[in-house]
């Protein structure tokens, strides 16, 4: 009961957010609308049961890719200036372009995953079986991809630096 | 009927959050930002979108990893892999943005029509 009242409330919170988000003239509300949608999103994981992401999706997303989102807003634009609006044919082209999208998948959503309606009752990811699937080498643990990333990681500073500094 | 109305919203509350409505939650998101994607002009307005569409995808491996295959756990690994990536991503855009404003002064995507570095006097050209 109280889980469906919190999924509807985050639900319609994502929904609104996410459109006001993507027509807004201002891009500093944008990027607090995103903020809105994104921490909402980490709402529906801790629904789910998945605690480390939500952790994960505040930490990153939250602190890190909107602070980065802030800076670059504030370092190219007037925080009052409005962005001209776009003209009105491309607008409706992408507006139907949207609704089709939204009314075949979701015509594919209804008609064919209704049956699977109740979450498994499984306990949460415990740390140490993450920590232990995240470091393994056999089949499903994740020491590879772990170590790509972080070579990915090092490889983006490195260019972001690269890119970003003076001359 | 009103006792009625709430009658029908108790017994959906109390049925439990279908595996549906979550998707359709990442729906949403989705094509918003794929209207984003296509209309806006400014960069930051794309990154924005971009966001919101891997956060979408993010959402659906996490929904589909927990309601089809709860003992499994690779839906979570991947979501957590996506989440590191899209952050690279954005940190590396949003360098190039910087280096675009910081050379052409405009980050509007029409009036971006080159990608090397300009010379002086281009760079003149553009400022007046």
């Amino acid at each position: 009961m109280i889980t469906s009242i919190i999924f509807y409330t985050l639900a319609a919170v994502i929904a609104v957010f996410s459109v006001l988000a993507v027509t807004s003239q201002r891009l500093i509300r944008s990027a607090t609308f995103l903020l809105f949608v994104l921490l909402g999103a980490a709402g529906l994981y801790v629904l789910l049961g998945y605690y480390y992401l939500f952790a994960v999706q505040t930490v990153v997303y939250a602190g890190g890719i909107m602070v980065l989102f802030i800076f670059a807003i504030l370092l190219t634009h007037k925080p009052s200036e409005k962005i001209a609006k776009e003209p009105l044919k491309k607008r409706f082209l992408a507006l139907f372009l949207s609704f089709v999208g939204i009314a075949f998948c979701g015509g594919i959503i209804v008609s064919s995953v209704k049956r699977i309606s109740l979450l498994a009752s499984s306990e949460s990811l415990s740390p140490q079986a993450l920590g232990l699937t995240l470091m393994g080498t056999d089949k499903y643990q994740y020491l590879l991809p772990f170590e790509l990333i972080s070579v990915l990681l090092l490889a983006c500073i490195v260019g972001a630096i690269m890119i970003a500094r003076k001359r | 009927m009103i006792t009625k109305i709430i009658e029908f919203i108790e017994n959906f509350l109390s049925s439990g959050v279908p595996m549906s409505a979550y998707l359709i939650v990442g729906l949403i998101m989705f094509f918003a930002g794929v209207y984003g994607f296509v209309t806006r002009k400014n960069l930051i307005m794309v990154l924005i979108s971009i966001e919101l569409i891997l956060n979408a995808a993010d959402l659906n491996f996490a929904v589909f990893n927990r309601y089809l295959y709860p003992e499994q756990t690779e839906g979570f690994f991947f979501t957590l892999f996506a989440i590191a990536v899209s952050a690279c991503e954005a940190a590396v855009a949003i360098a190039i943005i910087i280096n675009i404003y910081r050379n052409l002064n405009n980050i509007d995507v029409e009036k971006l029509e080159t990608l090397k570095e300009p010379d002086e006097t281009y760079r003149e050209i553009i400022r007046s």
